[in-house]
């Protein structure tokens, strides 16, 4: 039972990159657009993450819950050492989700909406950017257990270049998931081309920020290089994530929005598995070659038996749900498909 | 401030925060779909226009509470670490099934919010459904969580250490039933009184009558209803403090003497230094007979309790008076709405039952954080009942304090702008709802 909850935790974790990623990209997108062009982005975006945003949100409840009844010395541990970008993340994840509602959902549109607007976007940024800050720290080896002061206990552990690149490499990966999955939201061609130009900005921008994550790994002795190339399942899924791209380039230039996106998820899943699979079981790594594993660290053997349950009960209810909710607001004009309908 | 006390304002800001949010956004989809259903039978067109009036209301409140409700579940473990560590895979089961719930409720709303004459009606009112009752159950599971650290249950604790640890067990531990019972009922008594004040307020304005009105009508029965339960619940909820709790008894009642045929206090000051209560009106061996059904039975004060295991009296007994009084108080309201419903159906056209509705409006609320306080500061000094102190449980990070008052701001901002919105929607039920309207797209 134990590693089915731990495949739930990845499963978990890639879902929020994927799903959530998406939905914080299309703030970061509507960030990097010009301002006479935001107005379009933005009704695109809230018809396609209308419906699902809160459900996207729920795959990192999922994961914090995994964490800290599967997990709990890795849980704690890195809310004691991460506690100050844990909370950025959270003040993040606050001011998106009330603003997006709120924005969406204010009875008179008026001068509120520039200010939900402006909250929206920044902490779109600013929330994938700790997401990234925290993921990176956890492999950097610089949480300090030992550490009796502050700087170095609860600010060096986590502000560093290494961890900084991870954080701008994870904002780059969402708003370029984001702008792949516009591409086939976007009700006409001006709109489509241009989440079709974002989409190759932001890859751009994907693969310089993460070139930048292997310069700061170096500078910073991590060995980022040889844990990813160093290993057969490693270097393979790098291999098939840079091949597809070149897949991604020819079909951006045609536009095929379903391959697309099968193709981007592709990707991240496949550097999310590439990062992850060295590591495994070991999750977070601490100063001096400690680790905290997911096999040494993981909680009571009745706790993780039950947990197991709970996840296989909810999928059995969710995913066919979640997917029936994707998919029934994935059909153009609805409405026109069931014009008896009263409602 | 230290960063103890500070650690433990954030969490009780963050839950008081909370538990407002969560209990309206629990409930009003049932008075959605009440007001849905009428709909569908009646195509009274009044209906829909309340139905997608508050459906946006649990939208905002719906948001307001998930992103609140995330924030708790990284500050179980940001404030209190030492605790998490322990507890987490005790009683974490609750946990994992609400995390199950609450994603059902999103993909509901999801499906509601958005799908108005995208789907049958039919399946369209059951995703309505569906958020409510996912919500509840829900609340529920999050309040055995709770309930876990009032009783705790499922483990075993030997020489500092939790052995034999059986979630199960842990998740139906003692308290689980009477506290999830009087908390879901409050949440109907806190929802059903809030709507149906504002919508008495709108109906005294003379504004958009007959929409206020019937909006009135459903959410009044709604709160009514749970209002006559409640005592009952209340009684269940006493019984088992004072056999699990005695130190959280004795503080709700400032009762310090140990003794029998002990009077049942109302109001008053506690003067914990002298151990009486001034100004207090006593009521002789009713606390005997709530505890145990017998006039003359023993009821443990606080002088049976170690002095470093005394929950703050003063605290705790005022919220709970305020708790019950308010209580009481609802119960009234609920008792002449129902004789206007049956007896004396002329009372329902009178201003002074709309005045009193209106007047009562924030008051159920006010009983639902003073009961909180009752069941979190009466625990106090622990986090889990007689076996780990929350000042133990506290995170080894220092600076807590200025963690509080950015949480603090954030939060006092938030509850401003969600009136202000709220403010904004009923201003607005006049342009958007007073004409029947042909067009069936929800706006957004």
């Amino acid at each position: 039972m134990l590693y089915v909850v731990i495949i739930y935790l990845w499963a978990a974790i890639l879902l929020y990159l994927l799903l959530g990623g998406a939905d914080f990209g299309a703030g970061i997108i509507e960030l990097f657009t010009s301002p006479k062009n935001r107005k379009r982005t933005r009704k695109v975006m809230y018809k396609a993450i209308g419906p699902v945003w809160e459900a996207n949100h729920m795959w990192l409840i999922i994961t914090i819950v995994i964490l800290f009844v599967g997990f709990p010395e890795i849980y704690s541990t890195m809310s004691v050492y991460l506690h100050i970008p844990l909370v950025i993340m959270l003040m993040g994840i606050i001011a998106r989700g009330t603003a997006f509602t709120f924005r969406h959902y204010d009875a008179v549109v008026d001068d509120m909406q520039v200010l939900y607007n402006r909250i929206f976007v920044y902490s779109s940024f600013v929330t994938p950017l700790f997401l990234g800050i925290i993921a990176g720290t956890a492999v950097s080896g610089k949480i300090d257990p030992h550490a009796s002061t502050f700087l170095p206990a609860y600010i060096y552990s986590w502000l560093h270049w290494f961890s900084i690149s991870v954080g701008l490499f994870t904002v780059a990966i969402c708003g370029f998931l984001a702008a792949i999955y516009l591409i086939g939201e976007a009700e006409n061609e001006p709109d489509r081309l241009r989440f079709i130009r974002k989409a190759k900005q932001m890859n751009v921008a994907a693969v310089l920020s993460g070139g930048l994550v292997f310069i700061t790994a170096y500078l910073e002795k991590i060995p980022l290089i040889e844990w990813i190339f160093g290993n057969a399942a490693g270097l393979s899924a790098i291999i098939a994530a840079t091949l597809s791209l070149v897949l991604l380039w020819y079909l951006l230039a045609r536009g095929k929005t379903r391959v697309l996106r099968l193709l981007a998820g592709f990707q991240v899943t496949m550097i999310l598995f590439a990062t992850t699979v060295r590591h495994f079981p070991n999750i977070v790594m601490l100063k001096n070659n400690a680790y905290l594993s997911l096999l040494e660290h993981s909680g009571h053997e009745k706790a993780i038996n039950m947990l197991g349950m709970a996840l296989l009960l909810g999928s059995i209810f969710i995913l066919p749900a979640l997917f029936y909710l994707i998919y029934s607001f994935q059909k153009k004009d609805p409405e026109k498909l069931r014009p008896s309908a009263k409602g | 401030m230290n960063d103890f006390i500070a650690a433990r304002s954030q969490m009780a800001l963050s839950l008081g925060f909370h538990i407002i949010f969560s209990c309206i956004g629990m409930v009003m989809p049932f008075f959605m779909a009440v007001s849905h259903y009428y709909w569908l039978k009646t195509n009274n067109v009044v209906y829909k226009n309340i139905t997608k009036a508050w459906s946006k209301g649990v939208a905002i409140f719906f948001a307001t509470g998930a992103v609140s409700g995330t924030v708790l579940s990284f500050e179980l473990g940001l404030l209190w670490p030492t605790f998490m560590l322990h507890a987490g895979p005790i009683f974490g089961m609750p946990f994992s099934l609400e995390g199950t719930a609450f994603f059902i409720e999103a993909i509901a709303l999801g499906f509601f919010l958005y799908g108005w004459n995208k789907f049958n009606p039919w399946f369209h009112w059951v995703t309505g459904v569906v958020v409510g009752i996912s919500g509840l159950v829900s609340g529920i599971l999050v309040v055995a969580a709770n309930g876990w650290m009032n009783s705790p249950s499922g483990f075993d604790y030997v020489d500092g250490k939790y052995i034999n640890i059986d979630p199960v067990k842990a998740m139906f531990n003692d308290a689980w039933f009477s506290q999830a019972l009087h908390m879901s009922i409050a949440a109907f008594v806190a929802t059903g009184f809030a709507v149906a004040g504002v919508h008495a307020f709108m109906i005294l304005k003379g504004k958009n009558v007959l929409f206020h009105a019937k909006a009135f009508k459903i959410a009044a029965v709604f709160g009514c209803i749970a209002a006559v339960l409640q005592p009952l619940s209340g009684d269940i909820s006493a019984k088992d403090v004072a056999e699990r709790q005695p130190a959280k008894l004795a503080a709700m009642e400032a009762h310090f003497h140990t003794g029998k045929s002990v009077p049942l206090i109302v109001g008053g000051i506690p003067d914990v230094k002298e151990k009486k209560v001034d100004y207090a009106i006593k009521i002789p061996g009713l606390l005997s007979f709530m505890v145990a059904g017998d006039l003359n039975a023993e009821v443990k004060g606080l002088d049976s309790i170690p002095p470093e295991d005394h929950p703050p009296v003063a605290i705790t007994h005022y919220a709970f008076q305020i708790m019950v009084g308010i209580g009481m108080l609802l119960l009234f309201v609920a008792v002449l709405y129902f004789i206007a419903l049956w007896k004396k159906k002329i009372w329902l056209e009178r201003r002074w039952l709309l005045i009193l509705f209106a007047a009562v409006t924030p008051l159920g609320f006010i009983a639902v954080e003073a009961g909180w306080t009752v069941t979190e500061v009466g625990r106090q000094p622990w986090i889990i009942q007689g076996i780990m102190r929350t000042a133990d449980a506290v995170t080894p990070m220092p600076g807590i304090v200025y963690s509080f008052y950015i949480f603090t701001g954030v939060y006092i901002s938030l509850a401003i702008i969600v009136v202000f919105m709220l403010y904004r929607q009923i201003k607005m039920v006049d342009k958007i709802y007073d004409i029947p309207s042909n067009s069936d797209q929800l706006k957004g």
